[in-house]
């Protein structure tokens, strides 16, 4: 098994996963400033999940393209997070999923752009900007949320503490990441925990909101064992090359 | 009502250095922070390096057009005839 | 005011229209005027808006990842267009909230293509090619309207939908270059969005109230008819280019005209759609009505923490 190639798949399928989620808000949003954010937001995820999968082929060098992975593996083979295979809810379940996701993403990429790798330090560099503006966005409407009316505050605790569990899954780290990281391709995932739970814990401390007491590290999406919900995903995701498989679109 | 809504602002432009910023239209937004991140999303599609200001539609006071001279009474008032630039009191629900 | 001086106000009114003078929101208008563009933009509007759902549908099962891309932006334009259009509305007086109520209470009216279902991936490349097209056609025009914002708004409308046609396009030519499957989807959309695309650019002109009116204020530029035949005269070679054919026997090109005649739309078919009687109208407007309904929790905790966010900075 190729390290670097498994790794590339588990940050490409974080990027097109919470892309697809995103992307079912498109004319379904609260207002249409908002939709038009969040299909912002879906289109750069989108995008950097090609950059990955082009890279991910390369070094796969099997001749499948960028989406040949995105659109022809089994389910077992996609490696994103439990957490971003979530469904949508309503606005402030997305924007806790997003905001617990940004906040972790913007510290990988941080770290990332000192890797060894070219190409990843690169993606990193792009990416980067993106996603410090989601943070901004996520984080923004977390304490308004938070802090809003007694209906929002209580919506959006309820959705902290659904999708809480999840997060240890953020930190996973295995013999794919020990071997990157003592190539110095990716940083020590774990070391970034300290960091990423004293931010968001300030952001949830403006917001007003209360971190559930419940550590049980639940999520094995990087192994490829997901939740109920990817299934589905991948029925619409995959239906076109499924049904009409080898053609051009 | 009036807690249904947001409220207007207006949007204005500098597309590259060396212009003047330039009225390009409206949206609305809770807080001054939203209105420069959606006046981003909508009127620059994430265009980089540029400049945004954003005003409150009703503090914005114009002068009338010449043609009214002789037919109204002078006097400036606000930029656009805008039914929210009103404060209605809760509980009214049509006007 | 006396009537007296309402007819002089008219009268300039009409002065600067005819001297292509654009007339901005503090200007005098005609009431009628007014409300006319009102009406016009606010259509126009919800159009973008609804407009969205039928594409939206195809963005989760788009068959790459460029082609999704690709759907996704278009469909984010529209909102972004419907916004520019809102804005304009907002500078005459009426406000955004109650437009949108009135589309959601079947008052006001959306273009009836989007009534129509999108049970293909070639839908996608029809609705780009025939439906962005025709509203092409539509728009170009609008961008020298009499009323300044919204010719502004046009402006940059129909420069960010240039790419919009286009994508169509290539989506059918693509499939028109497939297998025999491909060439069916490809056929079969056609055959499906032909007569509503038709339809989109309104009753003929002997039974079109508004036209005359508009023409005059320089709302409008063209007639129904004259744009629904320039569209015909664009799109059926293009159509033959790629080896579609258009579903009307009665389409032939006529040489003393330097046009192509063609078959008479079905008009029963186009005024049940009006009327909300289309395949989808209930479920359009149900789903935006949902949004909406979804939505408004997080509006009002957004005003709330504005207000307690100032009354913080106060004490």
């Amino acid at each position: 098994m190729n390290s670097l190639f498994e790794y590339l798949l588990r940050l490409g399928d974080d990027s097109l996963i919470i892309g697809h989620r995103l992307s079912e808000w498109c004319g379904h949003g609260p207002i249409l400033e908002e939709d038009i954010a969040l299909s912002n937001i879906a289109l750069d995820f989108i995008g950097q999940s090609i950059s990955i999968y082009e890279y991910a082929s390369e070094i796969e060098d099997k001749g499948r393209t960028a989406d040949d992975l995105a659109f022809l593996r089994f389910d077992r083979e996609y490696k994103n997070l439990i957490l971003l295979e979530q469904p949508n809810g309503d606005f402030g379940m997305t924007m806790m999923r997003q905001f617990l996701f940004d906040s972790y993403r913007k510290l990988l990429f941080e770290s990332l752009i000192n890797s060894c790798d070219d190409r990843i330090s690169a993606i990193s560099i792009k990416s980067l900007k993106e996603t410090k503006y989601h943070l901004k966005h996520s984080s923004e409407w977390v304490i308004r949320l938070g802090d809003g009316t007694d209906e929002s505050n209580k919506r959006i605790q309820d959705s902290l503490d659904t999708l809480w569990r999840y997060t240890a899954e953020l930190f996973y780290e295995d013999d794919i990441d020990i071997e990157l990281k003592s190539s110095k391709i990716i940083p020590p995932m774990k070391e970034l925990k300290e960091a990423w739970y004293n931010n968001v814990k300030e952001i949830f401390s403006r917001a007003t909101l209360t971190i559930p007491n419940n550590n049980w590290e639940y999520g094995e999406g990087r192994r490829g064992v997901h939740s109920e919900h990817l299934g589905y995903i991948l029925a619409e995701l995959q239906y076109m090359q499924r049904a009409y498989p080898g053609m051009e679109w | 009502m009036a807690n249904k809504e947001w409220p207007l602002w207006e949007v204005f432009i500098r597309s590259k250095k060396g212009l003047s910023h330039k009225h390009v239209g409206s949206l609305r937004a809770s807080d001054s922070q939203m209105a420069i991140k959606n006046a981003r999303d909508v009127y620059t599609r994430r265009s980089e390096g540029i400049s945004i200001w954003v005003t409150k539609s009703n503090s914005i006071f114009a002068s009338k057009p010449d043609e009214s001279d002789s037919l109204y009474e002078p006097s400036d008032s606000k930029v656009y005839r805008h039914p929210t630039f009103y404060d209605i009191p809760d509980g009214i629900e049509h006007m | 005011m006396k009537d007296q001086d309402i007819s002089k106000l008219e009268q300039k009114f009409q002065e600067k229209i005819d001297n292509d003078i654009k007339i901005e929101p503090r200007d005098w208008m005609p009431d009628d005027y007014r409300q006319t563009l009102i009406r016009q933009i606010s259509q126009h509007a919800h159009s973008e808006v609804v407009g969205m759902l039928p594409e939206g549908n195809w963005i989760t099962r788009a068959p790459n990842l460029r082609r999704k891309a690709v759907l996704l932006a278009k469909v984010q334009d529209e909102a972004g267009h419907g916004l520019y259009l809102y804005s304009a509305v907002e500078t005459l007086g009426a406000n955004r909230e109650q437009t949108i109520d009135d589309l959601h209470s079947g008052i006001a009216k959306y273009s009836s293509i989007f009534n129509y279902p999108t049970l293909s991936w070639a839908d996608m490349g029809a609705i780009g090619w025939l439906v962005d097209g025709a509203a092409i056609m539509n728009q170009v025009p609008l961008c020298r309207c009499s009323y300044g914002p919204y010719a502004r708004a046009m402006v940059r409308i129909c420069k960010e939908e240039s790419f919009h046609q286009r994508q169509g396009f290539e989506i059918m030519t693509t499939l028109m270059k497939g297998t025999v499957q491909q060439k069916k989807m490809a056929q079969d959309a056609l055959d499906r969005f032909w007569w509503p695309s038709l339809m989109m650019f309104g009753p003929n002109d002997e039974d079109s109230k508004h036209t005359a009116k508009s023409i005059n204020w320089k709302i409008k530029r063209h007639t129904n008819d004259e744009l629904r035949q320039m569209f015909v005269d664009a799109t059926v070679p293009q159509a033959e280019l790629i080896g579609l054919k258009i579903p009307d026997k009665d389409l032939v090109w006529n040489k003393e005209r330097g046009h192509y005649d063609f078959g008479e739309i079905n008009w029963d078919e186009f005024w049940q759609v009006v009327k909300g009687n289309g395949p989808c109208n209930n479920h359009r407007i149900e789903t935006r009505k949902k949004a909406k309904e979804n939505g408004l929790w997080v509006i009002e905790a957004a005003n709330a923490y504005e207000q307690k966010r100032k009354i913080k900075k106060v004490s």
